[in-house]
């Protein structure tokens, strides 16, 4: 069987998810996601000749809700959920990446 | 050797709509922590984010401003990164259609004009905030889900000075359409850069880096500066550029190495499957063209050639639009637009300054600024008493009421100064001999002592006639 997907990839797609795998859940993974990417593959049989691509199975197009504001008053309830929470915060282990998100 | 030099701009600016772009949560700064988030911010399983309308327009508002052409198909995209300012684990962003594409500004350096293109800009969400302490971080995710745009230039920006210009030029633009505060130092509007050199002739392009923590325009020209002269250096001295990310360090001017770039990032966009995609008619796109504020190219046409301002009093005026409206309405009711525009440029200006305000945080209003004027243009009060009036008005009295009620009223009737004028030229022979000798001088002094005798009330231009009239008699 002709390899999908390597270990170097999965490795890859793991870091990219902070996941750290043993070398074992690696292979373990690899051979996993293999089978997976071979379902998909079914779908390839298909001819889509002529057929336009699209980003959306909806039909739906231009749903939009007007700009008005509407607080739910969901804080307390959603920091009880929250690991640790502190002054209002959530509270994380200590980030040292420097790279903030966009 | 010479080397071409070609910089990219990515602008991030924060809209103030009333609510988030996919959550009715408040958009609102300042709020306790988490105070403005509900489980669609928060990336909740099941929930369903809906597309705040608001901000569509907003982002074709910005379009047209930017002379883009706006995408008729426009999608949402999942941008997938991990980390804690953003629960969901993924932006919801624009990649494959962007809102609108293909558009431009002028910008002016040493008195040439040149036109920089716009090469995208799209809608998406802002993640929250963190802040770190030595064990801890702590996330405030009220800004998560705040609405963005974002605009991409194309790389036709040749110097910093040039780049400082298009963020000029830029800001302004979007400043005069309303939707944001565009400010620097609020985090309103962020900077990232990128800047090459190549050597002229060649037409491939260099190696880029990229500038971080460029807080405000001066940084970004002072930083792209550096590293302007920091990559020719490498380059003479036969080295190579790598691809890196760079911090600006404020103190000494310098960039500093923060990380080498591996390869590019890997976010995996795909479309977003939680929103429908969006169909922009021409319609919608002509009603709000027809609602956009008038931008500030025009409004210094109109300035310069309807209202005799000089090319520079216009061009501070539009700094920004709360001061270009406060203008257009003082002349409206009535102003003389040069006053107008020397009080908005002086005294207005010294006082915000001093204030650390800004105009319409005030109790300054173009009524009682006009009134002030108007007060002096009929000679009812003089440029020296409405030193004391401009003070009133900036505590939000009525100019008139205010006149009235501290007896400032200039002494103009030259029946009651003529008699004054008459003593005074009686009690000093000796000036008036000297000026029938020729010294002008003395006239000087003859002006002073009517003032001094009319406790600074005399309408000095009208006192200088009668004066005159007098003494050539």
């Amino acid at each position: 069987m002709a390899s999908r997907i390597d270990q170097e990839q999965v490795q890859h797609v793991a870091s990219l998810a902070k996941l750290d795998l043993s070398s074992d859940q690696l292979k373990y993974f690899t051979t996993q996601l293999d089978e997976i990417i071979g379902l998909f593959e079914t779908l390839s049989e298909v001819d889509t000749t002529g057929v336009e691509p699209t980003s959306s199975v909806s039909d739906q197009i231009n749903v939009m809700r007007e700009d008005v504001a509407d607080n739910w008053g969901q804080r307390d309830a959603l920091l009880a959920n929250a690991p640790e929470a502190e002054n209002g915060y959530i509270k994380v282990p200590a980030i040292i990446d420097e790279s903030e998100g966009e | 050797m010479n080397f071409v030099t070609t910089i990219g701009l990515e602008v991030h600016v924060e809209l103030k709509t009333n609510s988030k772009i996919f959550s009715p949560s408040p958009v609102e700064f300042g709020d306790d922590p988490n105070a403005n988030t509900n489980v669609i911010d928060w990336g909740y399983p099941g929930v369903l984010p809906s597309t705040n309308k608001g901000v569509v327009k907003s982002g074709i508002m910005a379009a047209l401003a930017l002379h883009a052409e706006v995408e008729p198909h426009t999608h949402f995209d999942r941008k997938n990164y991990f980390y804690p300012d953003n629960p969901k684990a993924y932006q919801i962003s624009q990649s494959d259609k962007p809102l609108a594409h293909d558009g431009w500004i002028e910008i002016e350096v040493d008195g040439q004009k040149k036109k920089v293109g716009i090469a995208e800009m799209h809608i998406e969400e802002d993640a929250g905030k963190n802040t770190h302490e030595r064990d801890y971080s702590y996330v405030d995710l009220n800004r998560q889900g705040t609405p963005l745009i974002e605009i991409v230039s194309k790389p036709e920006i040749a110097s910093p000075d040039e780049a400082y210009a298009y963020l000029e030029a830029l800001r302004q633009r979007i400043q005069f359409t309303g939707i944001s505060d565009v400010k620097m130092e609020e985090g309103s509007m962020r900077v990232d850069v990128n800047i090459s050199i190549r050597p002229a002739g060649q037409t491939e392009y260099g190696t880029k880096t990229e500038l971080k923590n460029l807080n405000s325009f001066n940084y970004v020209r002072k930083g792209l500066a550096y590293e302007e002269q920091r990559q020719q250096r490498v380059l003479m001295s036969g080295g190579e550029i790598q691809q890196e990310t760079r911090r600006f360090d404020e103190t000494t001017g310098q960039t500093i190495l923060m990380r080498v770039k591996e390869g590019s990032d890997d976010y995996r966009y795909f479309p977003e499957p939680d929103l429908p995609a969006l169909n922009i008619s021409d319609d919608w796109i002509n009603e709000i063209g027809s609602e956009m504020p008038e931008m500030p190219g025009k409004r210094r046409e109109r300035y310069v050639n309807e209202l005799g301002v000089t090319d520079y009093d216009a061009m501070v005026l539009t700094q920004t639009k709360e001061m270009s409206d406060f203008f257009d309405e003082t002349v409206r009711l009535g102003a003389d637009p040069k006053s107008a525009a020397n009080y908005l440029q002086g005294d207005v200006n010294a006082f915000l300054n001093e204030q650390h305000a800004d105009l319409q945080d005030t109790d300054l209003t173009p009524a009682n600024l006009a009134g002030m004027i108007n007060l002096i243009t009929d000679g009812t009060i003089s440029t020296k008493m409405a030193k004391k009036v401009f003070k009133a008005i900036t505590q939000g009295k009525e100019p008139k009421a205010f006149v009235e009620e501290k007896g400032l009223v200039q002494l103009s009737d030259p029946a009651q100064l003529q008699p004054i004028i008459d003593g005074v030229l009686a009690d000093n022979e000796q000036s008036v001999e000297d000026f029938n000798n020729g010294k002008d001088r003395a006239v000087g002094f003859l002006v002073g002592q009517i003032m001094k005798q009319t406790h600074g009330k005399a309408n000095p231009k009208v006192v200088n006639q009668l004066l005159m009239a007098s003494l050539k008699k």
